[in-house]
């Protein structure tokens, strides 16, 4: 049995440390970027967001002021056992997202999209979200949390079959150069793909493929694996780097989820994961253990199954 | 590149100084102000909480990741710029009714703005790095000399009087001569977009849209 306050005090601490520390597949990303980066102003920014996440972390303050919008990944092994329940669980996080925002702070920015209301605190109708997922044969609870910020980086559009590669790679190439531009994606991203399923599955899985993967991790499809180097090699060729200057830092991975879509279509979501990567993870065991990492493990064999079992 | 460190409130001796592309750390004292404020004030007909020229004149587009504490100080961790394009619309009638003459903020706004709105009054723009540098930003804050409109603004949009060292980087975008960065920056790329969409067919089905060429910005 998972304790709910065990589940609250890792939510808590999960979410201090996605606004504090920069997870070091994505810094070591950008620190690679660096090595080949030519334009001076480009470099410039480099070297100053990797500064920002040493300051960040010796002074145990937020990495950047736009905390994003904290929300959760649980993926719940089919034997976990939770105290009180999943209502529990919602409770706990919502719970750790309102002391966070005091004590680290976060900034508060949920409002009521009409009357724009702020509680102060990130929690709100709907916020944080909380998704889930399950996993065979597996008794304890993954929680991940991810602050995301995002007026800008991410689109969607309705292609169609006849579309083909061209279709996903001007889709691709238009969502960088337009939110590019000064910088408004804050990249070097990590760029999350979705494709097909129905409208809104091509917008979960492509922000799933930006938020909850790894730099350096490839879709075992060897295709897709394939089109991911593709993109990401086609977004630095652009000539846009960091901020919109001139350079060719613009994404530091690719990351393309699929699901089986309509017969006649092929929809498609791009989104950007910034230059503060929030994410952060806690496995939570039975017997009480709490393990921390920066690797959600989202995208397991048994998420992704095609057939009928 | 070349780096400047000013002081704040600024003059116009230092802001002549300055050109598309420096780097830049501030001392003194600014205050932060968007959207809210500029409603309230310009739009509303509110007087300012506090005679803004004596304060400042240097207004930062800035929402601080900050709570207050029980015993009422202000917690303040990190700081960063949000998008400065949505101000550009008040940034005429801030100026005259401020005395600012210098914006901070994120992403700059346009070349024209800087022309039409900036240079008659003197003003420039600086943009945030990143974005953003919001530890280093927040290493900057040595004091929260006052807050005004918190309960009717919120902590996002109230007015933060911030006392700075070493604050920054800034990089220069729109300097008094009405040049750009950003923009020059544009210019260049787009010279061999074409290159990087060459050969890509158009989609089956087209979309509404307010802009269509690639070269132009969607700000």
């Amino acid at each position: 049995m998972i304790a709910a306050a065990a589940i609250e005090s890792a939510a808590y601490e999960l979410t201090r440390q996605a606004a504090i520390v920069i997870p070091k597949d994505y810094s070591n990303g950008i620190k690679a970027m660096l090595e080949t980066e030519k334009n001076e102003l480009s470099k410039f920014v480099l070297k100053a967001m990797i500064e920002n996440w040493e300051a960040a972390e010796a002074d145990r303050r937020a990495m950047c002021a736009d905390t994003g919008l904290p929300r959760f990944y649980v993926k719940a092994g089919n034997e976990a056992r939770v105290e009180g329940g999943f209502v529990a669980v919602e409770k706990a996080l919502r719970r750790a997202v309102a002391r966070a925002t005091s004590d680290v702070p976060l900034r508060p920015n949920r409002v009521h999209p009409l009357s724009r209301v702020d509680h102060n605190n990130n929690v709100g109708i709907r916020a944080p979200e909380v998704d889930y997922s399950f996993e065979p044969a597996a008794d304890w609870l993954d929680i991940t949390t991810v602050h995301k910020g995002g007026l800008f980086g991410t689109d969607y559009r309705m292609l169609f079959p006849g579309d083909g590669l061209d279709g996903i790679k001007k889709f691709f190439l238009d969502v960088l150069v337009q939110f590019g531009r000064r910088g408004l994606a804050c990249q070097p991203a990590i760029v999350g793909i979705g494709l097909g399923g129905s409208k809104d599955t091509a917008m979960t899985i492509g922000k799933q493929a930006a938020c909850l993967r790894v730099v350096g991790d490839r879709n075992p499809d060897p295709t897709i694996a394939a089109l991911e180097m593709e993109l990401k090699t086609l977004g630095n060729s652009i000539g846009m780097g960091p901020m919109g200057f001139v350079g060719s830092s613009m994404v530091v991975d690719c990351h393309i989820e699929v699901a089986h879509t309509h017969t006649g279509g092929m929809p498609m979501s791009v989104h950007a994961f910034c230059l503060s990567s929030r994410r952060a993870v806690a496995r939570l065991h039975a017997g009480g253990e709490i393990e921390y990492r920066t690797d959600p493990g989202w995208f397991t064999p048994y998420y992704r199954r095609e057939g009928v079992e | 590149m070349k780096e400047i460190r000013l002081t704040a409130p600024v003059v116009p001796e230092d802001l002549a100084k300055l050109e598309a592309g420096m780097v830049v750390y501030l001392d003194g004292v600014l205050y932060t102000g968007r959207e809210g404020l500029y409603r309230r004030i310009l739009d509303e007909g509110l007087a300012p909480p506090v005679d803004l020229a004596s304060v400042s004149n240097v207004n930062f587009h800035c929402s601080p990741a900050a709570a207050v504490r029980a015993d009422g100080s202000y917690n303040v961790g990190a700081v960063t710029a949000t998008a400065s394009f949505r101000f550009s619309k008040w940034m005429n009638r801030w100026f005259d009714a401020s005395g600012c003459r210098m914006i901070i903020g994120k992403g700059g706004m346009s070349e024209e703005d800087y022309r039409q709105h900036f240079m008659p009054k003197g003003a420039v723009y600086l943009t945030t790095v990143g974005y953003g540098t919001g530890a280093l930003l927040g290493r900057g804050i040595k004091r929260v000399r006052a807050v005004h409109w918190l309960e009717e603004l919120g902590i996002a949009q109230a007015m933060w009087i911030f006392e700075v060292e070493k604050f920054g980087p800034f990089l220069v975008d729109g300097d008094l001569k009405g040049n750009s960065l950003f923009e020059s920056e544009n210019r260049k790329i787009n010279a061999t977009l074409a290159d990087v969409y060459a050969g890509l067919k158009e989609p089956a089905l087209r979309r509404y849209g307010e802009t269509t060429s690639r070269k132009d910005e969607v700000i």
